[in-house]
């Protein structure tokens, strides 16, 4: 074990910062989250990002970053390519697979065995982050990532989830397994938090989950207060709220980048700030790193909310 | 594992239907079907059990309202959770024998494997005219795991549950090719979450696009059992444990849900004429 240890500590040395994407819950926006911060993050063309898919039974990122159907090359057998976009590598078990039919029916160590791979054997080449998409649960892929990762830095842990108690019931299990593996919680970011019809437009953005404006539905209600209680309760901050919108579906569905769809937005340019700001602090401690990433998320979805004005 | 079923009474004797509920996609409401299934089929005067094996993040307790019951040991085993006096639905989950309910079951696949083996012979259900299985996302451990268990009581099949968008498709289509692998028939795929009524506009909006599960189904070639439209006072009911095939019959999603059961009924009873 430290003989592996030892091997992905080498090849993750390159890789300055690392930030898992958790959820409890399955279906709350892990993936269409992870793919958000990739290309965010990768608006900045100085800057390498990959973009690592665990989720070995369902992967959704090859159809959200627009890659489904590509196959990844291997130079022998064991040596993967990620699939690069300009600055962006993407790496999923969704390349291996010969047709979208294809069931990956594992049991926990085979898929472990394969995210093994994904860390040693991807050329990854320079990474300045890392964003590792996760399956729901707290179970294999969940341990085993942690585990391989302990030889790298990492950020920590940004967990996903929607208003309702059955979603947060779930979280609150995952916050406490990232304390039992100590694994850092960056913050939660409440997806889904509300609709606006697109029929009766001038709706408003919920900002505060219990200020409904009139034309705000809520279709996964936060009986127990929402993500914004929860986050109170546990000691963790919360990045942002996200109300449900069709155009983010199909963003996703089409493999598009939701931000480039909405270019004008008027929180473009201040994330391009934080970029910058982000970049200045590398010199600095990890913590003002951390601190950077933290503001960069939060802009990145008040960005998102800006769009439905 | 075969002779159990020959030898000594099994707990799963006096179940007459065994249905899996599984979706490759997380979140897209595979305890809401069960839930409302099973409280469909009560409606038409049947026993119904639910298994609840996603043992990471069990819904099923909540869903009911009964996540502060502890389960009970008996002669022939663990006393399942009955949801009301009358003892017509009853429920078993790992939810139900953790100490606090934010626990988190950091478990690796061979435990998990081991408590399902467990869940499977050792619930005394009694008699159910339907016995749910409620399952995690994917195809993995727990799937397999389950599939195997069952096998010897031959479960009727499997109900697939997607919403429309592609990305939710392409789960389950994978999801259709572990039915095909280990034997499992698909009874059909249900289409969950297929629009969103504005209350105060009335418009139908499609947040999750529409047609997907039809289409999948058409293409697999298996039933389609419909669509069940994104509804407000069921997300509500299930939040807060509310019988909602009992309380609220005039809402968008009660014909949707009533016509599965009715689906399933009709099917069974085919079966055994």
């Amino acid at each position: 074990l430290t003989e592996i240890a030892a091997e992905l500590r080498e090849r993750l040395r390159a890789v300055k910062h690392t930030v898992l994407v958790l959820s409890g819950k399955g279906g709350v926006g892990k993936s269409t989250f992870s793919a958000i911060l990739a290309h965010g993050l990768a608006a900045d063309e100085a800057k390498q990002v990959a973009l690592l898919d665990i989720d070995i039974c369902g992967p959704s990122i090859p159809k959200m970053m627009g890659l489904e159907g590509e196959q990844v090359s291997k130079y022998s057998n064991v040596m993967f390519k990620g699939f690069l976009l300009k600055n962006l590598g993407v790496m999923s078990v969704g390349f291996l697979l010969s047709s979208p039919d294809d069931a990956v029916i594992w049991r926990g160590p085979k898929k472990n065995g394969l995210i093994k791979q994904f860390l040693r054997d991807v050329d990854w080449g320079e990474i300045d982050y890392l964003i590792v998409d996760t399956p729901p649960g707290t179970s294999d892929e969940h341990l085993s990532i942690v585990q391989y990762l302990s030889a790298a830095h990492i950020d920590g842990a940004v967990i996903i989830t929607t208003p309702q108690e059955v979603s947060l019931q779930d979280v609150r299990k995952e916050i406490n397994f990232c304390h039992k593996v100590k694994l850092p919680v960056i913050g939660v970011v409440e997806n889904m938090s509300g609709f606006i019809c697109p029929k009766c437009k001038n709706c408003r953005i919920l900002t505060l989950i219990f200020l409904l404006s009139q034309n705000e539905s809520q279709i996964f209600p936060p009986t127990t207060g929402g993500a914004e209680k929860m986050c109170q309760n546990l000691n963790v901050s919360l990045l942002g709220k996200v109300p449900l919108d069709p155009q983010i579906g199909k963003s996703c569905d089409k493999g598009q980048s939701f931000l480039s769809e909405a270019p004008e937005s008027p929180a473009t340019s201040s994330y391009r700030n934080i970029i910058q700001s982000k970049s200045d602090s590398h010199s600095a401690k990890a913590s003002s790193q951390l601190w950077a990433l933290l503001q960069y998320i939060k802009v990145l979805y008040r960005s998102m909310l800006f769009c439905h004005k | 594992m075969e002779e159990v079923a020959a030898g000594e009474k099994s707990n799963l004797a006096g179940v007459r239907h065994i249905l899996l509920v599984l979706s490759g996609k997380g979140g897209v409401g595979k305890s809401t079907i069960s839930t409302e299934l099973a409280l469909s089929l009560r409606h038409s005067g049947k026993k119904v059990g639910i298994l609840d094996v996603d043992l990471c993040g069990p819904s099923i307790p909540r869903m009911f309202r009964v996540q502060d019951n502890d389960v009970h040991q008996c002669d022939s085993g663990w006393v399942p959770v009955f949801v009301d006096q009358d003892k017509s639905i009853s429920l078993m989950s790992i939810g139900f024998l953790l100490e606090k309910p934010d626990d988190a079951v950091v478990w690796r696949g061979p435990k998990k494997n081991a408590l399902i083996k467990q869940f499977v012979a050792d619930v005394a259900w009694g008699d159910l005219d339907f016995l749910i299985v409620d399952t995690p996302p994917g195809t993995s451990d727990e799937h397999i795991s389950t599939v195997e268990a069952l096998r010897p009581y031959k479960p009727l099949g499997a109900i697939l549950v997607t919403t429309p968008q592609a990305v939710s498709v392409g789960d389950v289509r994978r999801e259709l090719t572990f039915c095909k692998k280990t034997g499992l028939r698909v009874l059909g795929i249900v289409e969950n979450m297929s629009g969103f009524v504005c209350p105060h506009c009335s418009e139908c909006t499609n947040i999750f696009s529409k047609g997907g599960g039809e289409e999948l189904a058409k293409h697999a070639g298996v039933p389609f059992l419909g669509c069940v439209p994104l509804d407000p006072q069921l997300s509500q009911s299930l939040e807060e444990g509310r019988d909602f095939i009992q309380e609220f019959p005039k809402s968008s999603a009660f014909p949707a849900l009533t016509h599965i059961a009715q689906q399933i009924l009709d099917g069974t009873s085919q079966r055994s004429s």
